[in-house]
C-alpha cells in the first residue's frame, strides 16, 4: 500500500517548509537560549555573555513561590477539568453522529476564544453590576449585590473555562475507540449500569486519562492572561512573571530563563503522556 | 449513567459554558456606555460604533489582514510538509511531523518570547509582517493535522489506477491527490484563521505597541475604561467561530477530523 505512496512527490518538497521552520521556529528558540545566559543591563536591554546568574535566581523564595502558586493552580484546575469532562466525553460519544457535530461546535468556538475575551467576560458575570451578584440579590439569597472577581475563586472559574473544552477534546479520540459491545456485554451478564463504568469503563481508560492529565496540566500553565485579570497579584503564574519581566522589568535573560525551564517542563510532560499512550497501543 | 442523566449533564455543562457569553451579549445592547446586565435602554449603536470609531476600526483592521495573510502562509507551509511525510514515511519525515506539530503543543508564550528576541535581533519588531509571520508558524500546526488526515484517507488505488493510465508524478499530485485535500486544506485555512484573530500574547510581545489587534485593544480597555464596544468584539468573535467550526462540521465529518474512528452515521 505504501509503494504507490512511496516517491509520490518529488524530493525537493520538503525544503521550503524545513527552511521556514528552522528559520522562524528553531533559530527564535536557539536565540532564546543564548540570550538566558547573557548579561544583564539594568535599565537597559542585555549585553552577549555566558554566565547563569538568571538561572540562579530559581533558588530565590520568590522564585519558588511562583513556581509553587503555578504548579498548584494547574494541577487544580487539570484535576478538576478531567473529573468533569470524563462523563461529559462518555456522554457525547455515545451520542448520534449530528448530535456529536453540534456539540464539537460549541466546543471548538468556546476554545477557539481568546483569553482576553474570557477573561473580560466572566470578569463581567461575576461583576457587582452585570452578573451573578445581581440574580443572587435579586432572588434573595444576599443583600445587596457584590463582585465576585478577583479572587482565587474567580481565577479557577477562568481557568476551568479556558480547559474544560480542551479536556474533552484530548479524551475525545481514545472514548470514541472504546469498544461499546464490551459494556453492552457487560449488561448483559447481569452488571448495573454504575458496576459497568466503575469495572469496565473506568479501567480501560485509565492511562488516557493520566495522559489527558498531563496534557491539560501543560496547557493551563501556559494561561497567561487569566491570573491578571481574574486573580489578585499572589495568583500570578509563571507564565504571567515572563511576560511581565521580558515587557514590564525589561529583563529579557531572567524572562528568557524562565521560558527555558517551562519549556523543559512541558517537553517533559508531554513526553510522559506520550510514554503513556504508547503502552495504550501495545496492550490493545 | 442512563440516558437522560447523560443529556442532563451534558446541556447543564454546556450552559455553564454559554453563560459568560450570554452576558456579554447582553451587555453590548447597553444604549450608555456602562456593562449593565440586563441591559438597560436597549439598543444596537455599539456595533455601528465599532465599524465608525477608528480606535476600534483599525485594530479590527489589523487582525483581519493577520488571520487572512498568516493563515494562508501556515497552509502553503503545511502543504508540501504533509506531502512529504505521507509520501516517505521514514524516520527523517516523522521528525518533520514533531517539527510541524510543536509550536502549538508547547505553552504559546515561550513561543512568543522566542519570537520577541527573534524580530528584536533581526530588527523586525514592531512590524506587522513580523506579526504575520509569527502567527503563521505558531499555527501551522493546525493544517498540517488537517490535511494528514486527508490524506491519510487517500484510497492508494486511485494514484495507481492514474499511474498506470500513464499520468506523470505532477499529474498525478495535480489531478487526483490535490483535489481530495482541497476540503482539508479549507478547514486548516479556518481553524488558523479563527485562531489567529483570538491570538493575544505573540501578538502582544512581537508588535503590541505599534500593530494593534483587536484581542490587545480589549485588554487595554480592561486597564484604561470599559466600553460596551468588547461585548461587541466578543459576540463577533464568538459568531465568526461558530460559522467557521459549523461549516465545517456541515460539510466535513467534524468528529473524524477530531479523532473519532467509530462515529455512526444513523
Amino acid at each position: 500500500m505504501s509503494g504507490m505512496r512511496q516517491n509520490s512527490t518529488p524530493g525537493w518538497l520538503p525544503f521550503v517548509p524545513v527552511a521556514w521552520l528552522l528559520l522562524f521556529f528553531l533559530v527564535p528558540f536557539a536565540i532564546m537560549l543564548t540570550v538566558s545566559v547573557a548579561h544583564r543591563v539594568p535599565g537597559g536591554f542585555y549585553e552577549p555573555g555566558f554566565e547563569f546568574d538568571s538561572y540562579l535566581r530559581f533558588f530565590s523564595v520568590f522564585f519558588g513561590r511562583i513556581l509553587l502558586t503555578s504548579i498548584l493552580i494547574s494541577a487544580g484546575a487539570a484535576v478538576i477539568c478531567v473529573l468533569l469532562a470524563f462523563p461529559f466525553t462518555l456522554s457525547l460519544a455515545r451520542m448520534k453522529q449530528r448530535g456529536q457535530t453540534i456539540v464539537l461546535v460549541i466546543l471548538l468556538s468556546v476554545l477557539s476564544l481568546s483569553e482576553v475575551i474570557i477573561g473580560f467576560s466572566l470578569s463581567t458575570l461575576l461583576s457587582k453590576t452585570a452578573g451573578v451578584g445581581n440574580l443572587l440579590a435579586a432572588l434573595g439569597f444576599i443583600e445587596e449585590s457584590r463582585a465576585y472577581t478577583p479572587s482565587l475563586f474567580a481565577l479557577m472559574a477562568g481557568m476551568c473555562y479556558l480547559a474544560l473544552p480542551y479536556s474533552v477534546l484530548v479524551l475525545y479520540p481514545p472514548v470514541s475507540r472504546l469498544d461499546p459491545e464490551l459494556g453492552e456485554a457487560a449488561r448483559m451478564m447481569g452488571a448495573s449500569p454504575f458496576q459497568t463504568f466503575r469495572t469496565v469503563t473506568v479501567p480501560m481508560l485509565r492511562k488516557p486519562m493520566m495522559g489527558a492529565l498531563i496534557l491539560v496540566f501543560v496547557f493551563t500553565l501556559g494561561v497567561y492572561l487569566l491570573p491578571q485579570v481574574l486573580g489578585q497579584p499572589q495568583h500570578w503564574t509563571l507564565s504571567v512573571h515572563i511576560t511581565d519581566q521580558a515587557i514590564f522589568q525589561s529583563n529579557l535573560p531572567f524572562a528568557a530563563a524562565m521560558a527555558v525551564l517551562l519549556l523543559l517542563v512541558s517537553l517533559a510532560m508531554v513526553g510522559l503522556s506520550l510514554l503513556l499512550g504508547r503502552d495504550k497501543v501495545t496492550d490493545t | 449513567m442512563t440516558r437522560h442523566l447523560q443529556i442532563f449533564y451534558v446541556t447543564v455543562i454546556l450552559l455553564l459554558l454559554a453563560a459568560p457569553i450570554v452576558v456579554v451579549a447582553g451587555v453590548s445592547l447597553n444604549g450608555q456606555q456602562s456593562l449593565r446586565f440586563p441591559p438597560q435602554d436597549l439598543s444596537l449603536k455599539w456595533y455601528a460604533e465599532l465599524f465608525r470609531n477608528s480606535d476600534w476600526l483599525v485594530p479590527l483592521r489589523n487582525s483581519l489582514i493577520i488571520a487572512a495573510v498568516s493563515s494562508l502562509l501556515a497552509v502553503a507551509i503545511a502543504l508540501p510538509l504533509a506531502l512529504h511525510v505521507w509520501s516517505r514515511n521514514n524516520r527523517l519525515a516523522r521528525a518533520l511531523y514533531v517539527l510541524g506539530v510543536a509550536p502549538f503543543m508547547l505553552p504559546p508564550v515561550i513561543s512568543a518570547l522566542g519570537f520577541l528576541v527573534f524580530w528584536v535581533s533581526i530588527g523586525m519588531y514592531g512590524q506587522m509582517t513580523a506579526t504575520i509571520i509569527s502567527h503563521g508558524v505558531f499555527l501551522v500546526t493546525l493544517p498540517v493535522v488537517t490535511i494528514s488526515l486527508g490524506l491519510a484517507g487517500v484510497d492508494t488505488s486511485l494514484v495507481e489506477a492514474a499511474r498506470t493510465m500513464g499520468a506523470r508524478r505532477g499529474q498525478v499530485l495535480r489531478t487526483v491527490i490535490l483535489p481530495l485535500l482541497t476540503p482539508y486544506m479549507i478547514s486548516g485555512y479556518a481553524f488558523a484563521f479563527v485562531l489567529s484573530l483570538n491570538e493575544y500574547i505573540i501578538a502582544y510581545m512581537v508588535a503590541g505597541f505599534t500593530v494593534e489587534t483587536l484581542p490587545i485593544k480589549i485588554f487595554n480597555s480592561l486597564r484604561y475604561g470599559y466600553t460596551p464596544i468588547m461585548g461587541v468584539v466578543s459576540v463577533i468573535f464568538v459568531g465568526l467561530a461558530a460559522l467557521a467550526f459549523g461549516l465545517i462540521g456541515r460539510y466535513g465529518n467534524l468528529p473524524r477530523l477530531l479523532g473519532a474512528e467509530r462515529v455512526g452515521n444513523d
